[in-house]
Parts: structure tokens; C-alpha cells; sequence
């Protein structure tokens, strides 16, 4: 059945705050819904991981570009300013604090939603307008559980994948960069830079990555799932997919960054 | 093949589509204004009328892809408005829905998008009996040799075909026919309408064929059934629907036959 309400004859506010506030309240019972269907069969297992290895594949040389450059030229630019201070040795330590923190779940998180978030907008709006979606409903087939709650899911369990993946890289990218400059060894440069990295870190840049996965997700296959007007719509869908999940993944941030901060101080 | 000569039986003593009285609204826009309509078990109903009257609104009705704001539809004794999601998939099992534009999976092959609907709902059966299966319904299209192709690189004609063998593969006793002949040329159009007539007698099908091509109408439709401004204005053989004078009806029949 169709998702979206229809408009209201007349506005409480105005069109643009109606439509904003009727645009949340879809959203929250698309959301609602991905929930409840999360705990009903079937589960689509062998979909979850087709869209894994989908999602992963796709964005993989660009997340691996992407997390070396990083790691190289935040190491590069950091290296004159510590110098000044006669603090060259903490680089592994501030690399590896801003990667592991900050950097390589951001980096990741909006890769994946130019890339795998405008594909799912697209993906699913293109489904929507040439009924694809309707034929999967009149043969029984539950098109919610079987293109939202999997591709989510996907997206769920791929970008702290990756994340951990572009930290990594990154990290070994600095290293190459710290080594051409100075003999430090492999394990040193590590040892060094996790020994300022706490359990917590990990866990916070972890959960954010779970977070932004949800986001690109959810956000794209809204989106595409109600995309309307032909191929004009699903263009739309592609576009707005990736502009809100970007605005949600650095408010986000902000946000888990500050319950992070407020939870090591006590 | 002139409907007249086929040699299926109705039975009008069963309805199996029953609807009374269905308004639906857009918004301000009224597309069904009190909608009454009966189809018989075995009968070949066609729905005909100007685009954008509500056609396919009626049989998206049918399948539960819409809701109706007033009156009854009724599908094989159940009352689609009422039913629970299980229900209503239980029903739709029972109908099949070939959509205007084929609505293929374009990501599967015509192999993968016929046994697609059978590995959902029937987990019981072997690989080796979804294959029978699908053999079998695209030897009742007449594409058995396009297996492996993908829907884009299907003609218009053979994804309509395509389409409904991906509803027939479900056996359906019920067909709902989404504008069949749109968009394809008088020679393809009259094999969809043969074939609509062959699964009529072979899987011995109910149905309704919505379309605005006279030509469909007169060979598919035991009935018609004319929708003009959001109500049925007459019903029956394709002959007592345009003996009638009335000058909206004759107006769509001579823009078809003299366009």
C-alpha cells in the first residue's frame, strides 16, 4: 500500500512547515516500521549478504584511496606544527586519536552516502515508478522487509567495516609518511599511537559507524521507497538521499561526540 | 479469434469479484463516484474508458494495492478493505496482476523473475519442480527460448508476455489485466489478446482486462463494462454497450475506430 499520507486540504502553518512536519512524521513511521519488520520472518539472510558484499565491493578502491590520502596528508601538515614545539614524536599519537576518533568513520560515512546512499535512492525509486515494488506486493512478497530491512541492515553492518577498514589504512599511510622522515619501526609507530587510544575510543568511533550505517540506509531507501513523478523522482530521490544523509551523519556526530566526551569525564 | 467462438463455460450462478458501491478519491479529485460491478467465475470482463478515468484504480483496488474511502469490495467471498496483511497475501496468491508497463524485476532474468514469486511463497517445492514450472508457463507464453534474457533486452510484447507468465506461475483464479495491448503494435496486440483468451480456457480464469482499445475489448470481453465520469454507464456484450446512443459512448467508440 502507499507509505506517504496525502497532503491536508487546508495548512495548520504554512505549505513549506506542513511539509516538513508531515515529512518527519513519514519518516518516523517508515523508521517505526524498518523495526517491526526487523523482528519478523523471513529474514532474508542470503539478501543481507549479497547487499554486503554489493555495498562493500562498491566502495571499497574509493574508501582505500580516500583513508590513505587522509592518513598521508594529515600526517604531512601536522608534522611543521608539532616540530615548532619539539613534539614530533607525538604524530603516531595524534594521528591515530584523529582517525580512530573522528576521521575514519566520517570519511567513510560519507563516502558511503554519495556512493551507496544515492544508489539505494535510485535503486528503489527506479522500483517504485516502473512497479516493480507493486508487483512484489501482489505476489505476497513483503517489498518492505525485502528491500529496506536488508539494505539497511546491509549498510548497518558494512560502513564499521570499512570504517575500521579506512582507519587502518589511513593509519598505515601516515606510517609510510612518519617512516620516509625518520626510522621508526612498524611496531613502534603503533605502539606509540594506541597507547593514547582508550577502550572507549573504539566503542564510540565503532557505534558512530553502526549510526551513520542506519543513516545512509534508512535515508536512501525512504527516499527511493516513495519516490513519485517518474524519472524526475527517482533523480530526486538519488540527490536528497545523499544531501540529508550527509546533514544527519554530521549532526550525528557533534551529538555522539558530545555524550562520548560527557561519558569518559565522569 | 472472435470471442464468440471460444468454448469456455461461466458460471453465473458464483461471483467471484463483487463490487457495490466504491467511491475513491485523490485529494479533491474524484475518480470513482459509486462503482457497482459483478464478474462471473470464468468470465472475461473488460473495463473499458478515456485515460485517467479510474481503471486501474478499480483493480488496484482489487489487489489491496489501494484502499477505497466508501463501499465493498469483494474478492472470492472476502472483503479486501477488511482483511490482515496474512489474509490479504493469502488472497493475492489467489490473483494474478499483469501491471501496464510488465513491471519486470529489472535486475533478474525472465528465469529468475518467473521462479522469483514461487521461491517466496512456496518454500516447499524442489529446485527441480520450480524449473518444471517455469517451463511450463513459458511454454504457454510461447518464450521458452528467452530463459536466460534480461527484461531489457525483451521486445515490448514479449515482456507483456513475460509478465503475465509471471503471474500465471502462481495459478491465479483470478487475472487482472492492466492495459495488455498499450503501446504495441495491431499484430503483437492481437497475440496478447489470443493469449489472453488461452489462458482464459486453459487455466480457466476469471478476469478483468482494463484497456481503452476497442479492438481488445470486442475480442477478450464476454462483457464490458464502460467507465465514464467515475460510474459504470452500461454494462454487457460489447454489441448491447454501443447499440446505445448515448452520446459519450459513441463518441469513444468512433474516435477508436475512425482515429
Amino acid at each position: 500500500m502507499f507509505f506517504t499520507r496525502t497532503k491536508p486540504k487546508r495548512f495548520v502553518f504554512s505549505r513549506g512547515i506542513d511539509d516538513v512536519l508531515i515529512g518527519v512524521y513519514n519518516a518516523y513511521l517508515f523508521v517505526m516500521r524498518f523495526f517491526k519488520e526487523g523482528f519478523r520472518r523471513p529474514f532474508h539472510i542470503r539478501v543481507i549478504i549479497d547487499q554486503c558484499f554489493e555495498i562493500g565491493l562498491r566502495s571499497l578502491t574509493l574508501i582505500t584511496l580516500t583513508g590513505f590520502v587522509t592518513g598521508v596528508v594529515f600526517t604531512k601538515q601536522s608534522r611543521p606544527s608539532l616540530e615548532v614545539f619539539g613534539a614530533a614524536s607525538w604524530l603516531p599519537s595524534l594521528i591515530s586519536i584523529a582517525l580512530v576518533r573522528a576521521l575514519g568513520s566520517l570519511v567513510t560515512a560519507l563516502i558511503c552516502a554519495g556512493k551507496v546512499g544515492s544508489s539505494i535512492g535510485a535503486e528503489l525509486g527506479s522500483m517504485r515508478v516502473t512497479e516493480q515494488i507493486d508487483a512484489m506486493e501482489v505476489s505476497a512478497i513483503n517489498p518492505f522487509k525485502y528491500l529496506v530491512n536488508t539494505r539497511v541492515l546491509a549498510t548497518m553492518i558494512t560502513v564499521p567495516i570499512l570504517s575500521l577498514y579506512c582507519t587502518t589504512v589511513g593509519l598505515f599511510g601516515s606510517y609510510l609518511n612518519i617512516h620516509a622522515h625518520e626510522d621508526t619501526s612498524f611496531i613502534s609507530f603503533f605502539e606509540n599511537g594506541f597507547s593514547t587510544l582508550s577502550f572507549i575510543d573504539l566503542f564510540t568511533s565503532v557505534f558512530k559507524s553502526i549510526v551513520f550505517g542506519f543513516t545512509i540506509g534508512i535515508i536512501g531507501t525512504y527516499k527511493g521507497y516513495n519516490a513519485t513523478q517518474g524519472t524526475r523522482g527517482v533523480g530526486r530521490a538519488a540527490n536528497q538521499a545523499v544531501v540529508l544523509s550527509m546533514f544527519l551523519i554530521f549532526i550525528e556526530e557533534i551529538v555522539i561526540v558530545q555524550v562520548s566526551n560527557w561519558i569518559k569525564f565522569f | 479469434m472472435a470471442k464468440e467462438n471460444s468454448q469456455h463455460t461461466i458460471n453465473k450462478e458464483e461471483k467471484v469479484i463483487s463490487i457495490h458501491d466504491v467511491h475513491k478519491s485523490f485529494g479533491e479529485l474524484k475518480v470513482l463516484e459509486g462503482v457497482n460491478l459483478d464478474v462471473f467465475k470464468g468470465e472475461n470482463m473488460v473495463v473499458l474508458g478515456r485515460s485517467g478515468t479510474g481503471k486501474s484504480v478499480l483493480i488496484k483496488l482489487i489487489v489491496g494495492l489501494l484502499k477505497q474511502d466508501r463501499g465493498n469490495v469483494n474478492v472470492l467471498g472476502k472483503d479486501v478493505a477488511r482483511l490482515n496483511e496474512k489474509e490479504l497475501n493469502e488472497l493475492r496468491l489467489r490473483i494474478g496482476f499483469s501491471f501496464q508497463n510488465s513491471a519486470l524485476y529489472d535486475s533478474m532474468n525472465v528465469r529468475q523473475n518467473l521462479a522469483f514469486p514461487l521461491v517466496m511463497n512456496k518454500k516447499h517445492l524442489s529446485k527441480q519442480e520450480i524449473n518444471t514450472a517455469i517451463e511450463e508457463v513459458l511454454e504457454a507464453v510461447g518464450l521458452k527460448d528467452k530463459m536466460e534474457q534480461l527484461p531489457s533486452d525483451l521486445s515490448g510484447g514479449q515482456r507483456k508476455r513475460i509478465g503475465i507468465a509471471r503471474t500465471l506461475i502462481l495459478k491465479p483464479e483470478i487475472m487482472l489485466y492492466d492495459e495488455p495491448t498499450s503501446g504495441l503494435d495491431p499484430i503483437t496486440s492481437a497475440e496478447i489478446n489470443e493469449l489472453i483468451n488461452e489462458v482464459q480456457e486453459k487455466y480457466n480464469t476469471s478476469s478483468i482486462i482494463i484497456t481503452h482499445d476497442l479492438t481488445c475489448a470486442k475480442e477478450t470481453g464476454d462483457r464490458v463494462a464502460m467507465l465514464l465520469d467515475g460510474v459504470f454507464v452500461r454494462v454487457g456484450s460489447f454489441d448491447e454497450v454501443f447499440e446505445s446512443q448515448e452520446e459519450r459512448i459513441q463518441g469513444f467508440y468512433n474516435y477508436n475506430f475512425t482515429k
